[in-house]
């Protein structure tokens, strides 16, 4: 396993890319630390994919290094790297069995036999196919295909890192937890670098020990799930990280004061005084309503999902979501709010200003 | 408007995918049909539209038998999974060509891609061409393409499946007010409980070729009729626990129990089955009277806003929801408490005799 360094990376696909917009990746200083878990996470065309084709080698960056534990890789082929993949659909050896499909990648490298069979039989247990070993891999189903993928992905303990691009895509719904908490389980039995490529974030929190959230082209924060809940960096992480995701609504901020367009609140931290774009974003789980306390509301339609309510909402022009317990009373003449200043963020052009204690 | 569905079923090759089934759906409903992967939803829907002629029974449209209309000849709108547009033609002309076939005069036409472009929010890109769109947008022309031709049926077979979450997201919010404006019968299939309960209307638990249930959505959420129906509308599953009624309390087992109250009383002594959801299964606070289970923690799901816990107790498995995320350890044991008014009390055959006090008084 490696630590893989990010050294001042950018790409575009354009020959001669002029401004920023040009590029696909901007500009990234990142070390992947040795042994850890990561999920890179965003919706499509933000440049995820980009960036594991980087790393693998099938892409060479119009700008900067990437290094594996120091040694620079930026011209290694990818068979030279030393890494394992999974893609989104299966690659199987549909002639082969699904015993020498597995053991293609050990047998690739000259391993002998006896431990070929022992770990194959140790892979094919990990994802449930023991009984299947002898089979062709024509004619199975595709997850079944993919689960063969995922096994070969892991057959080699000595890969400098293994690399998944929205693998669990043709799993059937029902099998995708089991098979989402295996991979957890086999990163904290193996300690492999991994990277795992999706747009859902179910399967990026779960899987991930950091989740790397990239929006157009940039990478927006780097953090543990319960970070990427509780203090969204950017905007965009609000949005993404949640169902239904952060409220955003423009604010004046003065001091410790939030002015809201006809409202104000106190916030729990002091700002100095900030410029462009002022916003700040607090999340429908800690938002109220109430029928005496707060700031005016105009609750638009109450949503029951069955384990709470989704209340949806109009503050002051800004549509605003709520979510309230199963068992709480919403009635018609609640038409205050409250936020929690404990969970309130302010943002400025999109970004995270961090406060003083007020 | 009704379509009726009379002792109708369909078998292929001697294997039976939908068993007899009634069922009568009233102008201006929203319906979803909700069940796990093959459990005959789109063969339902198949049989509703016309594209398949039932084994037995009749389909009634407007008090009118239809059995064995041809779909042509019928007013039937149906959007799959696949986003399915012409690529060649522009966002408009997608939208027009049911109308054009129709033989609807042009300025008609113009008006009704306009107005259900506006719908759909594709007013800005009716001159582009559906692969210039995105995955949401392009599934919006296709259920823009269906709500034009004004069909008094339109049926969606799980339309979202294939979308990133956050679309999904936005158009599950949007179909509701969608399906307001137009008063058509619609008929909606998913696998997802949450998406049934946000389109609210009225839902069909489907299970193994057979509806289980079938009512105004949220009161089929809280009185299922049976262990299978709360099986099936329950994400992730409900959690079942063997229990047994002596005298006058109700044995959960570990040592814990409850006095049989209500509906409970009632009941006879003997073996029943206890049911409730992840939700209602508290973790780090609870009210005085419930009860203690002793759990180990087995796996953590985060889903951004919650924290799904899977936990072994005495080898079952269960599920626990936590709001917010949280990082647990693995392998840790966990106390779970349990209100007993969250608790359903089904019979051995898994029919339910006593529903959770707390959804009556819901």
């Amino acid at each position: 396993m490696a630590k893989i360094t990010l050294d001042n990376l950018a790409h575009s696909y354009l020959p001669k890319p002029g401004s920023e917009d040009d590029f696909a990746l901007k500009e990234l200083n990142h070390d992947w630390e040795d042994g850890a878990a990561y999920a890179l996470l965003g919706s499509s065309g933000c440049g995820k994919s980009t960036l594991l084709n980087i790393i693998s080698g099938l892409l060479h960056p119009s700008q900067g290094r990437i290094l594996f534990d120091d040694k620079d890789v930026t011209n290694a082929p990818t068979a030279e790297r030393n890494i394992a993949q999974v893609f989104q659909f299966p690659v199987v050896y549909d002639t082969m069995s699904v015993r020498d499909n597995l053991a293609f990648p050990l047998r690739n490298r000259g391993r002998d036999e006896t431990y070929v069979s022992e770990r194959v039989q140790e892979i094919a247990q990990m994802i449930g196919m023991e009984d299947m070993l002898n089979k062709k891999a024509r004619g199975l189903t595709a997850d079944a295909k993919q689960k063969i993928s995922l096994g070969r992905g892991m057959v080699r303990k000595d890969v400098n890192a293994l690399l998944f691009d929205e693998p669990l895509t043709v799993i059937d719904p029902h099998m995708k937890w089991e098979l989402r908490t295996q991979l957890k389980k086999l990163h904290r039995d193996f300690g492999h670098t991994m990277i795992y490529v999706t747009h859902d974030q179910t399967e990026a929190l779960t899987f991930a020990d950091k989740v790397v959230v990239m929006y157009d082209g940039r990478v927006v924060q780097i953090g543990t799930p319960q970070e990427l809940f509780e203090r969204p960096e950017h905007t965009f992480v609000g949005y993404f990280i949640g169902s239904p995701g952060m409220n955003v609504i423009p604010a004046r901020i003065d001091g410790n004061t939030a002015y809201l367009s006809g409202a104000q609140m106190e916030l729990a931290q002091e700002y100095k005084p900030l410029d462009g774009k002022v916003e700040i974003g607090v999340r429908p789980e800690f938002v109220r309503l109430s029928q005496t306390e707060g700031m005016p509301v105009k609750v638009r339609r109450v949503e029951d999902v069955g384990r709470h309510k989704i209340i949806r909402a109009e503050f002051f022009g800004t549509d605003i979501n709520i979510i309230a317990g199963e068992a709480d009373p919403v009635s018609a003449d609640m038409n205050r709010v409250i936020f929690d200043n404990a969970h309130v963020n302010v943002y400025a052009n999109d970004w995270r200003v961090q406060g003083e204690a007020a | 408007m009704t379509l009726e569905l009379k002792g109708v079923s369909k078998t292929v090759d001697g294997l039976t995918h939908i068993y007899t089934t009634d069922l009568t759906l009233e102008k201006g409903t929203m319906n979803v049909l909700l069940g796990p992967t093959l459990s005959g939803k789109t063969s339902l829907m198949r049989l509703m539209a016309g594209l398949d002629v039932p084994a037995t029974g009749q389909i009634i449209w407007n008090g009118k038998d239809v059995t064995g209309q041809r779909v042509q000849d019928r007013k039937v709108a149906m959007v799959y999974q696949q986003f399915i547009n012409y690529p060649s033609m522009s966002v408009y002309d997608n939208i027009a060509s049911p109308l054009k076939l129709m033989g609807v005069d042009k300025s008609e036409i113009d008006r009704r891609v306009r107005e259900n472009a506006e719908l759909m929010k594709l007013t800005p890109m009716l001159d582009r061409k559906p692969l210039e769109l995105s995955g949401g947008q392009q599934q919006r022309c296709a259920l823009a393409r269906a709500l034009v031709k004004n069909a008094g049926l339109v049926l969606l077979d799980e339309p979202l499946a294939n979308l990133d979450y956050k679309l999904r997201e936005e158009l599950r919010v949007e179909i509701p007010k969608i399906f307001e404006a137009s008063g058509s019968i619609f008929v909606y299939a998913t696998t997802e409980p949450e998406e049934a309960l946000l389109l609210g209307g009225n839902v069909a638990t489907l299970w193994e070729g057979r509806i289980t249930q079938f009512g105004p959505t949220p009161s089929v959420y809280r009185q299922p009729i049976d262990a299978t129906t709360a099986r099936v509308f329950s994400d992730p599953p409900m959690n079942f626990l063997a229990i047994s009624k002596t005298g006058g309390r109700i044995m959960f087992g570990d040592g814990q129990s409850a006095p049989a109250t209500g509906k409970i009383a009632e009941l006879d002594d003997g073996r029943y089955l206890a049911g409730f959801r992840p939700n209602h299964l508290e973790i780090g606070k609870h009210e005085t009277d419930a009860m203690e289970f002793k759990t180990t923690l087995s796996v953590t799901e985060l889903t951004g806003s919650e924290t799904f816990v899977h936990l072994d107790h005495h080898g079952e498995r269960w599920v626990g929801l936590i709001h917010g995320v949280h990082n647990l350890t693995l392998g840790d044991e966990l106390s779970v408490w349990l209100d007993p008014r969250h608790v359903y009390i089904f019979g051995e055959d898994g029919k339910l005799v006593a529903p959770a006090a707390y959804a009556l008084a819901a």
